[in-house]
This record gives structure tokens, sequence and C-alpha cells, in this order.
């Protein structure tokens, strides 16, 4: 057995965060958090986020009442529900079979997967989402997301792209269930900053 | 604002005759943990596998998406008695060019079961996508990060990271 020592390795610049490298530990910064009571949450908003990091994540686990074992999650940008500017691609498993996909016309980006009513109480789904460029007002803003939910027999795992068909700035994000109507207590999502 | 992503602990094998990593000890002050994994095995086929608190009941499940350069595939294991970040026999020996990327959200509430999400990258053979469950409400103390057969091979890292929410 080894146990852990307090030391860094002199390799590691810097720290791997979801899918990507921070370069510096400080750069990384909680920005804000919620976390659903009793009674739901239709709407998770994170709004007046600072215009001063490089790329934001939100790291989450979730369920919603949708009648299902599982449910996804929508993430709209600036207010703005045009099912035309939004669009998702995905690659994705339940366990038996893979499957890869695109959603048109949805009011915003889809990632998958949380878990819905219908699942074993306290299983709850996990993802962690990447807005990348989020004040870049030459660009459409991409996300990617890994997340999933594993059920003991069911469940499955997603990765997603989306964008943002727009150049603006973006200073607010809203979360909805992608089916259900809301997230159930205990759901939380994290955003968080990241310094470029 | 405050810095939210800081390291806990690293540990750097010196040989090839350890075939398990705790970290305990660690604070509940943070929201998620995260563990990066860089290494192999020492020899032979072997996974890369995970209990938390010393649980070996049959209290862990899995679902799994891989591409190794030709197939894309997905499977599952139920009631199993540890997580897995690897598929079977897919942890390369006598080799370091592998990074597993661990992600355990709210390991500190005892309200949820613990889900797991983890990315493997095995540039010889697979690219892994993993989603662990641990069925159990307890608060995440302890992680033992082993491999099912032989040890880790003489230079790997592990690294504990934890990240706060505001």
């Amino acid at each position: 057995m080894s146990r852990g020592a307090r030391t860094r390795p002199s390799t590691l610049v810097g720290a791997w965060v979801g899918n990507g490298l921070v370069t510096n530990l400080g750069d990384f910064e909680s920005i804000a958090t919620t976390t659903v009571g009793a009674g739901g949450q239709a709407t998770i908003t994170f709004s007046s986020i600072p215009s001063t990091f490089k790329h934001l994540q939100i790291r989450a686990i979730g369920r919603t009442d949708r009648a299902s074992t599982l449910d996804g999650f929508r993430i709209q940008f600036n207010n703005i529900t045009t099912t035309a500017q939004y669009r998702s691609h995905f690659l994705g498993g339940n366990g038996s079979t893979t499957f890869s996909g695109d959603e048109l016309n949805t009011a915003g980006v889809v990632n998958q997967r949380f878990s819905g009513a219908t699942s074993t109480a306290s299983m709850f789904g996990a993802s962690v989402i990447d807005i990348l460029d989020y004040t870049d007002t030459n660009k459409n803003k991409t996300v990617r997301c890994l997340g999933g939910t594993d059920q003991n027999g069911s469940g499955e795992l997603y990765l997603t792209s989306g964008v943002w068909m727009n150049t603006a700035a973006i200073d607010e994000i809203d979360i909805v269930p992608n089916i259900g109507t809301n997230f159930v207590q205990y759901s939380q999502f994290a955003l968080y900053g990241i310094k470029g | 604002m405050t810095a939210t992503y800081e390291p806990i602990s690293t540990t750097t094998l010196a040989n090839s005759t350890t075939s398990q990593v705790i970290f305990n000890s660690f604070p509940s002050t943070y929201t998620d943990l995260v563990i990066v994994f860089k290494g192999g095995a020492s020899a032979g086929t072997t996974e890369f596998q995970a209990q938390f608190n010393s649980d070996t009941g049959s209290n862990y499940s899995r679902t799994r998406l891989t591409g190794d350069g030709s197939t894309a595939a997905s499977s599952r294991d139920s009631g199993v008695t540890f997580m897995r970040f690897t598929g079977v026999g897919y942890l390369p020996n006598s080799d370091l060019n592998n990074v597993t990327i661990i992600n355990i959200f709210n390991y500190s509430n005892a309200t949820t079961y613990k889900t797991v999400l983890s990315r493997l990258n095995t540039p010889t053979q697979e690219t892994n996508l993993m989603c662990n469950l641990w069925r159990s409400t307890a608060a995440i103390t302890s992680i033992r990060l082993f491999v099912s057969a032989n040890n880790f091979y003489t230079g790997s890292t592990f690294t504990l990271y934890g990240i706060k929410a505001e």
C-alpha cells in the first residue's frame, strides 16, 4: 500500500479539468452554485457572469421529475430560446449498443444524461460541461459535455458537442430539464471560471 | 472569488511492487474530487479499478463507451464489487502513456449515491468513457486505486485534486 504524499509531480504543470488542462491551479475559480431544494426547480440561472475569464465550466449532478429513468438538460444563453440558434451532436452508449445523432430545433444546447423520476431513489446523473471562449464576439459559442448516469442495470453515457450560433458574449446561462419540468431536490450545478 | 482547484496529494511509484494506492484523510470541504492517473501496469493483462471506504460489497455498477480504432462499443457491469476505469485487460503494461481522469461528484454529501465519470486514454489500445456508480449515500473518506493483477508500473503517478464550489 502506498499513501499519497503532499507533493506535486515535477512533470505536471497544471490541473486536468474535465476533458482539458488548466495551466495554473489559481486560474480556476468558483463563480456560483445552485443546489435545488425541496419542491424542485424548473430553471437554474446563472446571471451577471463576469467577463474576466477565458472559459466556463459547469459541474453538475442532476435528476428530474420526468416519468422515466432518464432525462437530459438544455443550456440556453442570454435568455435566448430561438431554436434555430442551437444545435447539438452526441455519441452515446447504453451498456449494449452505441448511437450517435444530432438535436435540431431545440431551445438550447442539449446535454445528456441525468436520472429521471422512476430511477431508484438517490441515483443522480453527473456532467462536466465546458463553454469555450464565452466572451469572444467573433465566434459562435461551442459547448462540450461528458455526462451519464449508471443505474445498476440500466443507464446511459454521452459525449456531446453543441453550438450556439450567436457571437454575443455570454452573460447569462439558463439550464432546464430536456423533457421533465423540474430538477429535483439535491440536484446541484456549480459554475466555474477558467482564466486564459 | 477565490482559487478553488487545489492539489491534495500526489504519489509517484518508485518501483513496480505496488498494486494499490490509497488516498484517505482528505478534507471533506471540497465539492468534487478529481484524480489524474498517468501510468500503466507492470506486466500481463490487467484492469485499473477502485473502491470507496473499503467497501468490497456488490454495491458498484458501471456503463462503458469505448472505441478501439475500429469499433465503438458499449458494455455494462451491475452488482459488482469495484469500479473500473478500463476495459477488460486494457491497462497496458510497461507503458506510462496512459492517462485516466476521474471525476468524483459531491463526494461528501450523505444524501445521494455517488456517480463517477472518467475518461481513459490509452493511445495504443482504446479511448474509454466510463460512468461508475457506488450505491451508498455515505460520504467518501477513502479511495483505493488498484490493479486487478500484478502491479502498477514504475513511474506511475496518481494525483488527487479537490474542487470547491461557492
